[in-house]
């Protein structure tokens, strides 16, 4: 453990703090914030910027937790499907008497009963990876939802459910706020707790990681369910901002979620990336498309950029890795020492 | 590390180029506000009859000068078209027409439009009422249920198992001729005639390709689809043909000219129904401006000249709202296809 640190204290120095991923991030949020403004004279408005977060941040809120599985190394694409589910479950025992508040509850524990049902079937059947399972999951949950509500939409909401989605407090929209307490935690709880630390090492090394005590099961379990119960937030808000809900909601988040995770800076082979990062993700695509969205481009031109952006940020990240020795020798050392 | 810095470097003078022509055609935009601006949101791109629709609008928009706006998400879902409408308040437009994907998912969304003082109205597919100031409607709904049941039975010959391949479930416009013929159908003439399924092909071509493979493999006894709509009745088109199904399986619903004079010939498709989608793009254009100037309010009974097509008035719709009617549908068959398979 010493020795560590000390490794990681010789390393640090200014140039390669500046040459962090997150850093290209923001100087690519500051160039998308330009253009912008200087392709539409509705763009610097800030009412208009706040509800435009609006728009984005419901799928923010899986990205999150997307972000933990994919640093475990593992993927998750059943995410959207829980969201449908979560969100149909809820509009049905609403319409079947149950209180709203009790709903939104039966939505979230819907939610989370998902996501620990993938994580018992990943750490169950070993042999398969988290992907396999996953799509197995993601075809059943939404087959239920279709079972369910066969292809019709519920909704009615009492009135101030509408306010999760739409309403503001002191000009801040609620979904922003709820999203930065949430943002907060899970960046905690990534960096500044043994948990996030194993979920790295887990990442990094599976099998150094159960030899060294790891309780490698539970941490995954614990992953995929946080993965479950944020699904079944957007899904609160999302059915909030829809006003009814239907089994195909949500269609493509899974991707969305993965994209922003990777556009992030999470290494898709697990062990490296962080929170911020990820975040930083969400506001450059949300805004890069509300931008294009604000001056018109037709949908198929706003995917082609979106996807250029993404290859792009993947070859970036590519070649900082491979350029520098540093990280890549510290990885090694790391990694060896994960071993003994 | 050197490279990566010269890389970074690179990319930021190539984006601030970019910023520097974007920013010169943005400034005479700011200039342009005095033109009013019509916006239209489709169901998704791709699909022709939403094309033609946007290309009437354009040209009402345009002769009574204003600014068109035309958005197309590019999947046919509801939660793309919020996203849609946000982006034009922001644009502080002065008047949304909406192809809706789901009547009452867009009802908040929509709200703040209407909050926001912009005139809204609805074409082809409605929102609920609450929604919306109008809608602008195509046909009579029941006129177009019945009369496409009628078809298929007597295609059929009086007997046997029908199916419908519609667009999405939550299309407002096809529910509403779905339920007008299943209202058909409950008279006594048709008691050995069977709707077996109601297929949803989400407007999308290659899902309503495989749902109508799918009908044909569930029901091998099927006699007739009604596709009552344009994406649906194509691909539906495509598939008897390619599996040579004629006159085996009835194909009637409404359809393009333009995309099934190639199955109304060959016999595929006896015959098929539609209405001009370019003049329904052009009526909620004169419309959307009617209201914009505030020469109707959408209360029934208000009248306002739409171009070409003449005085039009608001009247009471089914769903408790108001509604502008075009016009009654037509009949698209081998002998009449020819002249029209060139115009839409």
């Amino acid at each position: 453990m010493e020795h560590r640190e000390i490794i990681a204290k010789k390393q640090f120095d200014l140039k390669a703090f500046f040459f962090q991923w997150e850093w290209i991030l923001v100087l690519l949020l500051i160039i998308v914030n330009i253009i912008n403004s200087s392709i539409s004279p509705y763009y610097m408005d800030l009412k208009s910027l706040m509800d435009a977060t609006m728009t984005f941040l419901d799928r923010a809120f899986i990205v999150l937790p997307i972000a933990f599985v994919m640093i475990l190394g593992d993927i998750d694409v059943s995410v959207a499907s829980i969201v449908a589910l979560s969100s149909v479950v809820m509009a049905v025992s609403y319409n079947g008497g149950a209180p709203m508040p009790v709903a939104m509850i039966i939505c979230l524990m819907v939610g989370t009963l998902c996501g620990l049902m993938n994580g018992m079937l990943i750490v169950k059947f070993k042999e398969l990876p988290a992907a396999i399972i996953t799509i197995s999951t993601q075809i059943i949950y939404r087959g239920i939802a279709y079972i369910i509500l066969e292809d019709q939409s519920s909704g009615n909401f009492p009135d101030w459910y509408q306010a999760l989605g739409w309403g503001y407090v002191a000009g801040i929209p609620i979904m922003l706020l709820v999203f930065a307490v949430f943002a907060v935690l899970y960046g905690l709880l990534l960096h500044k707790t043994t948990f996030g630390r194993s979920v790295y090492a887990i990442g990094n090394n599976i099998t150094a990681s159960r030899f060294s005590g790891l309780k490698v099961d539970k941490i995954k379990v614990v992953v995929f369910t946080l993965a479950g119960f944020m699904s079944a937030v957007t899904a609160l808000f999302l059915t909030s901002r829809m006003g009814s809900t239907r089994p195909n909601v949500a269609t493509n988040y899974e991707i969305d979620a993965i994209a922003m995770v990777v556009l992030g800076g999470v290494s898709a082979s697990g062990g490296r990336g962080r929170i911020i990062g990820t975040i930083i993700s969400i506001f450059l695509v949300g805004l890069l498309r509300y931008g294009l969205g604000l001056v018109n481009v037709n949908a198929q031109i706003m995917l082609i950029v979106i996807g250029l952006l993404l290859v792009f940020a993947v070859m970036i990240s590519n070649l900082q890795v491979k350029r520098s020795g540093l990280q890549y020798k510290n990885m090694k050392v790391q990694k060896a020492e994960n071993e003994n | 590390m050197k490279r990566v810095l010269s890389t970074i470097i690179a990319v930021v003078l190539v984006l601030t180029t970019l910023v520097g022509c974007g920013g010169t055609p943005g400034k005479p935009a700011a200039g342009q506000n005095a033109k009013a601006k019509y916006a239209l949101i489709v169901k998704s791109t791709g699909n022709p009859f939403m094309e033609k629709m946007a290309e009437g609008f354009k040209k009402a928009v345009e002769e009574v000068g204003g600014e068109v706006i035309n958005k197309a998400p590019d999947q046919p879902t509801a939660e793309a078209q919020i996203q849609m409408i946000e982006e034009l308040i922001s644009q502080k437009v002065s008047a949304i027409a909406i192809s809706a994907n789901d009547p009452d998912a867009l009802q908040p969304a929509l709200k703040k439009a209407m909050d926001a003082g912009i005139k809204v109205l609805s074409l082809d597919s409605a929102v609920n009422k609450d929604s919306r100031i109008v809608h602008i409607q195509q046909a009579d709904p029941e006129q177009i249920g019945r009369v496409l049941v009628q078809s298929a039975v007597e295609m059929i010959g009086g007997s046997g198992e029908i199916s419908v391949l519609s667009a999405t479930s939550q299309a407002t416009n096809q529910n509403t001729w779905i339920e007008w013929m299943k209202k058909e159908l409950e008279d006594s003439k048709y008691k050995d005639v069977k709707l077996v399924k109601v297929a949803y092909g989400d407007d999308l071509r290659d899902k309503s390709v495989s749902e109508t493979e799918g009908l044909l493999k569930t029901y091998p006894d099927l006699k007739a689809i009604i596709a009552p709509t344009t994406v649906g009745i194509a691909a539906a088109g495509k598939v008897l043909t390619d599996k040579s199904l004629k006159d085996k399986v009835y194909l009637t619903g409404l359809g393009l000219p333009s995309e099934m004079s190639e199955y109304i010939e060959s016999g595929v498709c006896p015959w098929m129904y539609l209405w001009n989608p370019i003049d329904l793009g052009y009526l909620a254009g004169y419309a959307a401006d009617a209201l914009a100037k505030g020469t109707i309010t959408g209360k029934e009974g208000d009248k306002f000249t739409a171009g070409t097509l003449g005085e039009k008035s608001v009247s009471n719709a089914d769903d408790g709202g108001t509604e502008i009617m075009l016009g009654a549908p037509f009949k698209f068959d081998a002998d009449n296809i020819g002249e029209w398979k060139s115009v839409y």
